[in-house]
Formats: C-alpha cells, sequence, structure tokens
C-alpha cells in the first residue's frame, strides 16, 4: 500500500517523542528483559506517550508508541494483538484500539518476553476477556474468562515465571495463560488463520513470529526491527544465527507485489511499517556481518581484534550507535559469541 | 460589410482567442510537463545503458561506509530472485533506459490540479506527485520505491520532494542510497525537452548532495511497452545466502581504473571528485600500468 494511501488515525505530532518512548522500551526491554523480574519497567514518563494506529492491510493495524510496536487485528469476533506494549501505556493503548472496535480484546500473543512487549499484558489482558466454557468453566471456574487470553511459545513463560538472576519473577498476572511447544501453532480468528512461528534461539529463545494469512500481514517481534541492528540477547537465549533464520523465514512466508514491493506486509518490533523488500536489505545486511565476523572467527581472530576491524563500517550510519543501551559494540560482541561459543550455541 | 465593420470583427475574434489563451494559461507560467516522453544518453551513456563497471565511483560524494558498500558487493545478488525485479527508485529511474509518460490527474468540478503520475518504461514504475498540499506520512508509514512526493512550482519549474524512499542505489555497482534519504527532482521544459535535474540528500551514504541530470525529447507516438517481471531461480543456492565479497578480497576493483588509466585513488569517489579542478589534482596521482588486453563492457 502507498503511504498516501495509509490511513493514519492518529496524526503523528511528536515523532521526536514516539521515537523516545520507543528507545526507552527498547532500553528496559533489555536492560530489564522480563517483565517484573525488577521494578516494573518504566518508560522516562509513559504517560507523555503518543500512540499513533496505522491501517496495514485487511483487518490489522499497527499501533506506534507504547514501546514495541502492537498489531491489533479487529473483527467480528472481537480484538487480537500482538504484543502488548509497555506497562503504564495501557490506558492510551486501549483507547486506541476501542477507536476501532468496541468488541473485547480475546487475544493477546506475546512475540518475546521483553518488557517493552509484555509490559502492558496484565493491564491489557484484565481489560478482555476469554470465551470459556465446557470442562475450561467446570475445572478453573468462572474466573475462566475474566481475562484475555495470553498466548506465547513456552520458552517466555518458563523465564516469566522463574528467577532471572537476582531479579524475581515476573508477576503471575502478566505470564502468559497458554502456551505452545511446538515448532508452529494455528488459530482461526476473525475470519483469517493465523500462523504462529517459533524461531529458536533467535532475538531471545522464545521468539514468535505471527502471521495473518487473509490480511497477508507479517508481526514479527523484535527479530526484524528498522530502527538499529537486531538485538541478539545472548542472556535469554538469542544467537544471531537464529535471527538470520527467522528474516529468511519471514522472506519465505511474504509474498510480494509487482516490483517487488507491496504485496505482504510486516510489522517489525520497532520501527515503521515494511514490506519483504525491507527485510530482504535487513536480511542482507545481517547476513554479510555474519559472513565478516565467521570468517574473522574462522581466522582465530580475538573479539577485540574483531571489534577494531569494524566489520559494521558500512552499515553503521543507518544501523550503529555509541551510545545507549545497544551500542554497534555490543552487536559486533554478541555475532561473536554467536559465532565462537564451542558449539556454536551461545545463548542457548 | 464595411471596411470598419469587418476590423471590428476581425479585431473581436482575435481578442477572443486571446482571452482564450490566456485563461488556458496556467498561473505563473507554468509548463505543463504532461506528455510522452523519449529519454536521451547522450549524458553518461556507459553508466546507464551498458551499466557502470565495478569499482567506479568517481564523482560519486560518497563516504567511507558507502566505498566499502561498493566494495562488497557481487554482481550475483541480482539473480537472487528477491532482488530480479526490484525496481529503480525513484531519485534514479530518470536516468534509466526509460520511456517517460507524464499525466495529469484533475479534480473533476474544480479542475484544480491534485496529481501528476509518471510511468516509467523500466519496471513499470509509477511515481503520483501530490499538488494539492497534502502533507507527507509520518515517520512510520512505509517506504516505497519510488517514495512519496509533493511537488510545487517554482515559475515554470515543477519541483518535486520526495520522502519515504525504500533503499536503493545511486549507481548500479553497489553503491547504496539509503531509506533515510530523500530527493528532489526539478523538471523544466523547453518546448519539446523535459530535463529533470534530480538531486539526493542522503544522511546516511553521501557527504554532500548529489545531482544529475537527464533529458527528455517530446514524443507523442511513443507507445509504453509493458515490463511484466517474474522472479525465478535462476541458481541453485541455499536458501538465505547472499553472495558478497569479504573486505579486502575484490580482486575486480582494479580493472576499471586500470583499463581506463586513471588514478586507483581517483576511481575510490568522494565529493572531492565530482568537481573540475579534481581533473588537475589526477595528473599529479599514479596510474596503473594498463593490461595487455582492454577489458570492454559488452
Amino acid at each position: 500500500m502507498r503511504p498516501g494511501a495509509n490511513q493514519v488515525i492518529q496524526s503523528a505530532k511528536s515523532l521526536g517523542r514516539m521515537a523516545m518512548v520507543a528507545v526507552a522500551g527498547l532500553t528496559l526491554g533489555v536492560a530489564c528483559y522480563a517483565q517484573g523480574n525488577a521494578a516494573p519497567p518504566q518508560a522516562p514518563n509513559p504517560a507523555n506517550a503518543e500512540v499513533h494506529l496505522l491501517h496495514v492491510q485487511g483487518k490489522v493495524w499497527m499501533l506506534v508508541g507504547a514501546g514495541g510496536n502492537i498489531t491489533v487485528q479487529v473483527g467480528d469476533d472481537g480484538v487480537l494483538v500482538v504484543d502488548a506494549g509497555l506497562a503504564g501505556t495501557t490506558d492510551k493503548v486501549y483507547a486506541a484500539i476501542r477507536s476501532l472496535s468496541d468488541k473485547p480484546i480475546r487475544y493477546i500473543i506475546n512475540t518475546h518476553l521483553h518488557a517493552d512487549h509484555v509490559g502492558g499484558n496484565e493491564a491489557l489482558a484484565k481489560l478482555g476477556s476469554t470465551i470459556a466454557g465446557g470442562n475450561v468453566v467446570g475445572d478453573i471456574g468462572a474466573s475462566a474468562g475474566n481475562q484475555a487470553t495470553v498466548i506465547a511459545a513456552q520458552e517466555v513463560l518458563d523465564r516469566m515465571s522463574q528467577p532471572d538472576g537476582n531479579r524475581p519473577p515476573a508477576p503471575q498476572g502478566a505470564w502468559p495463560t497458554e502456551t505452545y511447544t511446538t515448532p508452529e501453532r494455528k488459530m482461526y480468528f476473525n475470519g483469517e488463520g493465523l500462523l504462529l512461528t517459533h524461531v529458536p534461539h533467535a532475538h531471545t529463545d522464545g521468539d514468535t513470529i505471527v502471521f495473518f494469512r487473509r490480511s497477508d500481514v507479517i508481526s514479527t517481534g523484535d527479530i526484524f526491527v528498522t530502527n538499529g541492528y537486531p538485538i541478539v540477547d545472548l542472556a535469554h537465549g538469542g544467537n544471531i544465527q537464529g535471527v538470520i533464520d527467522g528474516l529468511n523465514r519471514i522472506m519465505e512466508m511474504a509474498i510480494p507485489a509487482d516490483e517487488q514491493e507491496g504485496g505482504t506486509q510486516v510489522i517489525p518490533g520497532h520501527g515503521r511499517q515494511c514490506d519483504v523488500a525491507d527485510v530482504v536489505w535487513y536480511q542482507e545486511m545481517v547476513t554479510v556481518i555474519r559472513d565478516r565476523v565467521q570468517d574473522m572467527v574462522n581466522k582465530g581472530m580475538t573479539l577485540e581484534q574483531v571489534k577494531a576491524a569494524r566489520p559494521t563500517l558500512d552499515y553503521d550510519p543507518r544501523y550503529g550507535k555509541t551510545t545507549g543501551f545497544w551500542t554497534t559494540d555490543m552487536f559486533v560482541e554478541a555475532v561473536y559469541k554467536s559465532l565462537s561459543s564451542k558449539k556454536g550455541d551461545a545463548g542457548q | 460589410m464595411g471596411r470598419f465593420q469587418r476590423i471590428k470583427i476581425a479585431g473581436s475574434f482575435i481578442a477572443l482567442i486571446v482571452l482564450s489563451l490566456v485563461a488556458g494559461k496556467p498561473a505563473r507560467a507554468q509548463l505543463d510537463p504532461s506528455g510522452e516522453w523519449s529519454p536521451r544518453f547522450d549524458e553518461d551513456w556507459e553508466e546507464r545503458i551498458p551499466g557502470p563497471e565495478i569499482g567506479d565511483y568517481l564523482g560519486i560524494p560518497i563516504n567511507e561506509a558507502a566505498r566499502l558498500r561498493g566494495d562488497s558487493w557481487d554482481a550475483t545478488l541480482v539473480e537472487l530472485p528477491e532482488n530480479q525485479c526490484r525496481a529503480h527508485g525513484s531519485d534514479y529511474g530518470w536516468r534509466g533506459p526509460s520511456q517517460l509518460s507524464i499525466w495529469k490527474e484533475m479534480d473533476r468540478t474544480s479542475q484544480k490540479l491534485i496529481a501528476f503520475h509518471t510511468h516509467l518504461s523500466a519496471y513499470g514504475a509509477e511515481q503520483t506527485i501530490w499538488m494539492d498540499g497534502r502533507p507527507h506520512p509520518p515517520d512510520y508509514a512505509p517506504h516505497t520505491w519510488q517514495g512519496f512526493s509533493t511537488g510545487k512550482w517554482d515559475g515554470d519549474t515543477l519541483v518535486i520532494t520526495t520522502t519515504h524512499l525504500k533503499e536503493n542505489w545511486v549507481r548500479r555497482n553497489g553503491l547504496p542510497r539509503s531509506d533515510l534519504a530523500t530527493a528532489s527532482a526539478h523538471l523544466l521544459r523547453h518546448g519539446n525537452v523535459l530535463t529533470v535535474v534530480a538531486i539526493t540528500y542522503d544522511p546516511v551514504y553521501l557527504s554532500e548532495p548529489f545531482m544529475r541530470t537527464s533529458d527528455f525529447v517530446f514524443n507523442p507516438q511513443q507507445v509504453m511497452a509493458p515490463w511484466p517481471c517474474e522472479s525465478v531461480d535462476e541458481v541453485d543456492r541455499p536458501a538465505g545466502q547472499v553472495p558478497a565479497h569479504l573486505p579486502g578480497t575484490n580482486t575486480f576493483l582494479n580493472e576499471f581504473p586500470a583499463n581506463y588509466g586513471i588514478p586507483p585513488e581517483a576511481a575510490r569517489g568522494g565529493a572531492e571528485t565530482m568537481y573540475p579542478e579534481y581533473r588537475i589534482k589526477m595528473k599529479t596521482m599514479k596510474t596503473l600500468p594498463r593490461p595487455a588486453k582492454k577489458v570492454i563492457n559488452q
């Protein structure tokens, strides 16, 4: 879809502020990892966050400004969201969703465990409801339907429900209520099939890509972002090869229209709405850097030597950072460790 | 009919013609670029038609990062299915071997100009240039090959401003142009000749704005050919493989300066190489020995 054809429901008043909140969210996501493992992560002032909705295509919208991007699907069955944003932004997220639909929020799908994606789980889930009956209600009681169902890969629940170093587990109300352990999980909601694909050991070990088949939209989580190098969270099972596998998987699923653009739309974990052509550029960048670092590892170069060789030099003006929570040096180090670990399984 | 009456009728007729011409003339002497245009390649033929040589970065204000992208680029990249139908960016498209068609979109009621549309034969690329004053989309909106363009008149020159571009190239030998770039194009019509001055501003890969001109000739008989493009697997290779030269391993880079007797240092490009005085400096630089058999781009 051309930019001019997109319906911007709430126009941008301050992209700088939006970016600040997004960066802050990502910062906290990496620094605090699982929501609740430390004090509930907060943006400097989430109350100042400005959220914006952008119609992507079909039944899918992109909500930006609440931390990580939130994907919103609306239809007769209710509302489904992919990720819940930062804690403290839920009121604005919910208000934006209400501008699209007055149906209940039925599902929250978490792409991974970072606070800028799951921070709003508890508050947003409580504003929704699950259609529950039969054995479920019989076993659990009427409260089974009192909140939206929160779906994630099993690894997300494992990590959120356990202490993380010296940080306590996330509050139980923020945990996924339904997990999957298979490579894929299929759902049908609002008249379209949803394919949830688990990408092991990528951004983290619990990454999920969500494909809305009829709307033809892919929600990627932080395997794909447009505002920096991919964050490889080694401490939580991430690995550069998994990120590349995930990007390749997105490219396999997506079908572009004329001129290799349009067609399947892609919502990144952070940044602007994309299509597969944008993913291709990003995949090329990550793969080229992986190949360079691999060559250096094969030659026996140390991490410091690799950093000094600047294997990311040609992409740094676009994606690199020298300050902040995820610098170019940290990215290079994560790539190096991913590739140089004994079994090639750093982060696993 | 008397002589005076004939003069009066003739005068009224002429006044009517003049009035109709004035009424139909756009405000501020704007020259409508609509129509069918055939490209002329006299300028920069070798770059535009046969294609640039590997390692020829002359005359482009690239920075160190762009240079490494170019050095790492492997032409095999173009044969990957995901790249075969990738269109030129709108800032580059004017340069291609493309016929150009421009037409107007008018508001039926007010007859106010809403937009110009362009169609280039290469890749069937179409650009919309909004003339109705609408704002550019927010940063989180999608980027496209053609970007989001608005236009305004500067005298009789149509000035186009483009944002929301996807990453593309400034030269088809791997020199990149980032998705953070913006572009302007200035359309100047001189009778049956249309000159397009295209300027790319890229904070990522260019140290200065990069300006190019392209010429077209009015050709109302022109028939635009379709550009069907379907990706195929040309080479059986592992999924996800990205052909590229590792830093320092591209052995093709010296072919261009050697074949043309150009100092290798000059071939590396950069803002300095854009300016005429650089030719004086080049005379002081060393060149490589020419190969026994000149390699000519076919």
